[in-house]
Formats: structure tokens, C-alpha cells, sequence
């Protein structure tokens, strides 16, 4: 079994973005791999430990320092990794989704692809489309379950309003990953010394002679002003809530 | 003057809410055609012609049910969108809207941007959250026709009558998929959904059980609110995933949002914080919570509650 997990390197979501020159930001932050991609990451470990056969390859398209993404992973225990690099802060989706697939082509078919349902950063939730436009492949995000029979995938995913959805997907497939579909390990230290051994081949993005041709583009970013103090309600509680009661109905009118 | 299309989202015979204000959004470009996949169209025309839609189409195929496929729902509304000459296909960024419009701008090799606040038909750009809504970037289109998700509730449904005609266009898609949407379980669902409602009250860890919840439950009941949760108190099994709210849970913009013993976490703003008013209630005078919201109950949240259910049903 031959399964790839694209991962992002992405600023920590607890981190201060700084906002330069119009359409960039400040990259001296706390950088992770991207959330979503690490339920990817446990659950393609967790199949070949099951399967006590196979190899997990993480692909990233990232800058220099992305390799520490791809370290963190491996000490989960991916076996070895593929940086394809590029020093743009936002590339496309569709660029991201093109790299990832001639980088796969190229290294043998596989399996299964996991990824996150979305990256942190530019949240742009297409990318699994992309890739499985790519690599004529079907894509199912939002996974909460997965499971193997025979040459199916059987997943469960959470739509809006607590409804889930069970869903037979044929294999090989991309798997867009979220929240509630397994723990993510944290690992120990001889899992992260282990890691520094383990391989990352490195590509230049330049090399792969991609046509970017997403159809659109970052014009600008700008800082979400965050609300000031809040306007704190005095009084007892009944005062209080009559208060805000009013506050609701007569000048707010959201109720 | 351009057309646009809108994905019409239903769900059980009925359209989702948050459709009328993407109808509203999509107006701005121009005459508006609405796609409905589950041929209830005729059912439907009344109650969207209130909202400007001038256009509604049943894409139809034979021997295909929608619901159970999703790339054949996404190559329908692709159909949909050439055939009818729109410049952009618009839906609410739910997470069945993102999917299928996700599926036809890749049936159309067509641009694609989901979950935007904005959109400009004119200078063709969208806005968007980046870094969990710390940054908006505006993105623009340069391709036609694109794809553009709306998220729910940025957009006023504002009533605009008109008469609205129905009809029926047949689509050709394949009659075998990769993917089956096999069943669908409703166990956790029964409760407003978020990311519909207009108001919604949200617990946090301090609510120290899922017992202690039904405060909220009878709160939402006046307000005709969702209720939500925090991401501790969905890993303190205080409530379910479905519906936890912020970076890992449900992104929601209801006109109010009131955040119950919540500390006010990036990762929670990430998920609010584009609500139109935020009232914070917590014993800590010092939360962070209290520096990002409208207005703010220094006090404790099941004193605070009860008293306000009372107050709102005066």
C-alpha cells in the first residue's frame, strides 16, 4: 500500500499576522504543519500499521523552511517526504493542486491521497478538487470516518445541521480530512530523532514548468480591525438583562 | 446586462435560508437564474420570486438522483451554467454548497472561491477570510464564467418581488460515478442549524456538562436560536462536534451571537467574529472575551441566562 498526505506549512493559528507591502505578511511567526492535513497524516500512519505492509510520502509545496513541516510529519511516521519548492507567500490552489500532481505521477501511483479538508492560511478549501482534476481522481473533504473494503473506501462525512453522510468511494481517491476522524499522535522523542534520518527530496517548482493559470488573483490583505472593549452592562441581573433586552430590540434591532 | 446563476440548496423540500441572500448578492451582477437539483422547482418559485429571482430551472436527467450524486450534481450545474450563459454560478458556502459548486468549477475549469463576504461583479472581485479571519483578501476573478461561495448570512435577503417562470432543462451526465452517497443519518441533527440561524448562544467549558446545556436550549427556544459550542467544551464531551464553533468547528455569521463562559480564543473569534453583534457573559472580568465583543455581562452565566430567557419572554 502506497499512500501520499499533502501537507501545508502554515503560520500557527494562534500567531499575529503582520500584514506588509499590501499583499504579504510577516513571515518571522510560529509556523505548523497545517491542522486539518495532520488528521491525513494519522489516519494514512495508522492504515499501513494495520496493514503491516506499505509506505506513507508526504508531499509539500512550500518554502525553504517547510522542511520542518515535513519533519514533524515524518516523526509521526511518514517514511520520507517531497519538497517542492517556491518562496510565493500565496500560491494558487490550482498551482499548489499541479505540483502536488506531477510530483506524485512521477513517484509511482498510489493508493490512497489524504490531505486537510482546508489549509489554515488562505482557507481556500480546493485544493483536493484540484488535485483530483489533476489526477482524474474522485475527492470526498469533510471526512470524519474512513475505512477500506476491497477496492472501495467506505467514509463517513458531517454535512450542515448534525447531519452525516455515509458515502462508497472507489479507490485509488483523495481524501479531504477534518476534525473528529481520529486523534493526531504527538511524537515521542526517539520517533523525532528517527525523523532527522528519514529523506526529504527537494524540487524546485520552477523545474516542474507549470502553467499557472488559476483565473484569479490576490490583490490584496488586509487586517481585520478586531471590535474594541466591549460595552459592559452594570446593575443587578434583572437590571442587566432588561437592559440588554432593550439594547437588542430598540437599538441593535437584531432581535 | 449579464445573467447570473444561483445554486438553489434544498434540503427535505425546502430551500435552505441563506439562499435568499445570495439571490440578493447575485442580483448585483445582473438577471438572476436559480438551479434546483431536486425538480421541485414549481414548488419553490413563489418564495424565491419575493426575493428578484426572475429564472428558475429543474435540471433534469434521467435515471440519476442528486442527492446520492454529487459529481453528477456538480456536472449538472455545470451543464446548467453554459447552458444558460451565466458569467457566475453562486451558492451558499454550506458544506454541501461548497462540494457542488466546488465539482461544477472543475467540471468548467472555471475559477473558484469559497466562503467570500463580498463580491463585485463589476471590478469582479471577491473578499475573503485569510489566517482565520485576522486578514480579508480581496481576490479577483479574472476568468469567466467563475464560482463564488457565499457565506451564510453575509448578504441581507431583502425582498425584491417578481414573477418568476419555470422551466426544465435536460443535462447529460454519466450514469456511473466513483462516488455514492449511500445513506444519511439525521440522529444528530433535530436542532437549528447553525450556520442557518440568525442568533446563536454558545457555551463554553464553564458550562461543566451537557446536562447544564438545556439552559442555553431554553434560551434559544425565545430567541428562535441555534445553540453552539466551544471547542473545550466539545473535547470535555459537554456537546457534540456538529456544533462546535471557531477554527476546527462551524463558521457562522448570525445577526447576534452570544458567547456563554467563553475565554474568546483566536480560534473562536476565527468562527464569529464576522457576527453583526457580539454580547459576551463571564464571571472573569479580565477574559479576553470582553476586549473583542459589543457588549459585555461581567457575571455568572447560570445566573445571567435564566434571567435573560425570562426578560425576552416579557
Amino acid at each position: 500500500m502506497r499512500i501520499y498526505v499533502c501537507v501545508k506549512h502554515v503560520p500557527d493559528t494562534a500567531a499575529n499576522i503582520n500584514i506588509v507591502n499590501n499583499r504579504e505578511y510577516d513571515r518571522g511567526v510560529k509556523y505548523v504543519p497545517n491542522p486539518y492535513d495532520e488528521y491525513g497524516v494519522e489516519e494514512a500512519i495508522s492504515l499501513v500499521e494495520k496493514a503491516e505492509e506499505g509506505e506513507v510520502i508526504a508531499v509539500c509545496v512550500g518554502n525553504e523552511s517547510a522542511a520542518n513541516t515535513l519533519k514533524s510529519v515524518m516523526a509521526m511516521g511518514v517514511h520520507r517526504s517531497i519538497l517542492v519548492k517556491t518562496d510565493e507567500q500565496f500560491p494558487s490552489s490550482t498551482l499548489i493542486a499541479k505540483a502536488l500532481a506531477k510530483v506524485i505521477k512521477e513517484d509511482g501511483p498510489g493508493d490512497l491521497i489524504f490531505m486537510g479538508k482546508q489549509s489554515v492560511d488562505s482557507e481556500g478549501m480546493q485544493t483536493p478538487y484540484h488535485l483530483g482534476a489533476e489526477l482524474d481522481l474522485p475527492v470526498v473533504t469533510a471526512v470524519v470516518a474512513f475505512s477500506l473494503e476491497g477496492s472501495f473506501a467506505i467514509v463517513q462525512r458531517e454535512i450542515d445541521g448534525g447531519v452525516k453522510e455515509s458515502l462508497t468511494v472507489k479507490t485509488p481517491c483523495i481524501i479531504g480530512a477534518t476534525k473528529g476522524l481520529n486523534e493526531p499522535r504527538f511524537p515521542k522523542l526517539p520517533d523525532i530523532l528517527k525523523a532527522k534520518k528519514k529523506q526529504i527530496k527537494s524540487i524546485d517548482i520552477s523545474s516542474l514548468e507549470i502553467l499557472d493559470n488559476a483565473g484569479y488573483q490576490l490583490k490584496s490583505l488586509e487586517p481585520v480591525k478586531e471590535r474594541s472593549n466591549a460595552r459592559i452592562l452594570e446593575g443587578t441581573t434583572e437590571e442587566i438583562v432588561t437592559s440588554l433586552v432593550k439594547i437588542l430590540r430598540e437599538e441593535e434591532k437584531v432581535i | 446586462m449579464s445573467k447570473i446563476g444561483v445554486f438553489i440548496e434544498t434540503a427535505d423540500q425546502a430551500v435552505k435560508k441563506s439562499v435568499a441572500g445570495v439571490i440578493c448578492a447575485a442580483l448585483r451582477g445582473g438577471d438572476v437564474v436559480g438551479f434546483v437539483l431536486d425538480g421541485l422547482a414549481e414548488k419553490y418559485k413563489e418564495s424565491l420570486g419575493e426575493y428578484g429571482i426572475t429564472e428558475l430551472v429543474n435540471l433534469v436527467a434521467s435515471d440519476i438522483d442528486f442527492s446520492k450524486q454529487p459529481q453528477a450534481a456538480g456536472e449538472a450545474l455545470a451543464q446548467g451554467v453554459k447552458a444558460f450563459g451565466v458569467t457566475a454560478l453562486l451558492g451558499v458556502s454550506s458544506f454541501t454548497g461548497n462540494d457542488l459548486l466546488a465539482r461544477a468549477a472543475m467540471a468548467l475549469k472555471a475559477p473558484l472561491a469559497l466562503d467570500c463576504v463580498d463580491v463585485d461583479f463589476t471590478d469582479t472581485y471577491v473578499k475573503k477570510s485569510h489566517f482565520s479571519g485576522k486578514a480579508i483578501a480581496t481576490i479577483e476573478m479574472t476568468a469567466t464564467p467563475f464560482v463564488i461561495g457565499i457565506r451564510p448570512n453575509s448578504f441581507d435577503a431583502i425582498p425584491k418581488p417578481v414573477t418568476c417562470t419555470v422551466l426544465d432543462h435536460k443535462v447529460i451526465v454519466s450514469t456511473e460515478y466513483a462516488i455514492t452517497i449511500t445513506a444519511v443519518d439525521k440522529a444528530g441533527s433535530g436542532q437549528k442549524d447553525l450556520t442557518e440561524a440568525n442568533v446563536i448562544i454558545t457555551g463554553g467549558r464553564p458550562m461543566g456538562s451537557s446536562e447544564n446545556f438545556k439552559l442555553l436550549d431554553e434560551c434559544a427556544k425565545v430567541l428562535d436560536a441555534a445553540v453552539g459550542a466551544s471547542r473545550a467544551a466539545v473535547d470535555s464531551g459537554y456537546a457534540p462536534h456538529a456544533i462546535q464553533v471557531g477554527q476546527t468547528g462551524k463558521i457562522v455569521s448570525p445577526k447576534l451571537y452570544i458567547g456563554c463562559g467563553l475565554s474568546g480564543s483566536v480560534q473562536h473569534f476565527a468562527g464569529m467574529k464576522t457576527s453583526d453583534v457580539i454580547v459576551a457573559i463571564n464571571t472573569d472580568k479580565d477574559a479576553p472575551i470582553f476586549t473583542k465583543s459589543d457588549y459585555g455581562i461581567i457575571g455568572d452565566l447560570f445566573e445571567v441566562i435564566p434571567a435573560l430567557t425570562k426578560a425576552l419572554k416579557k
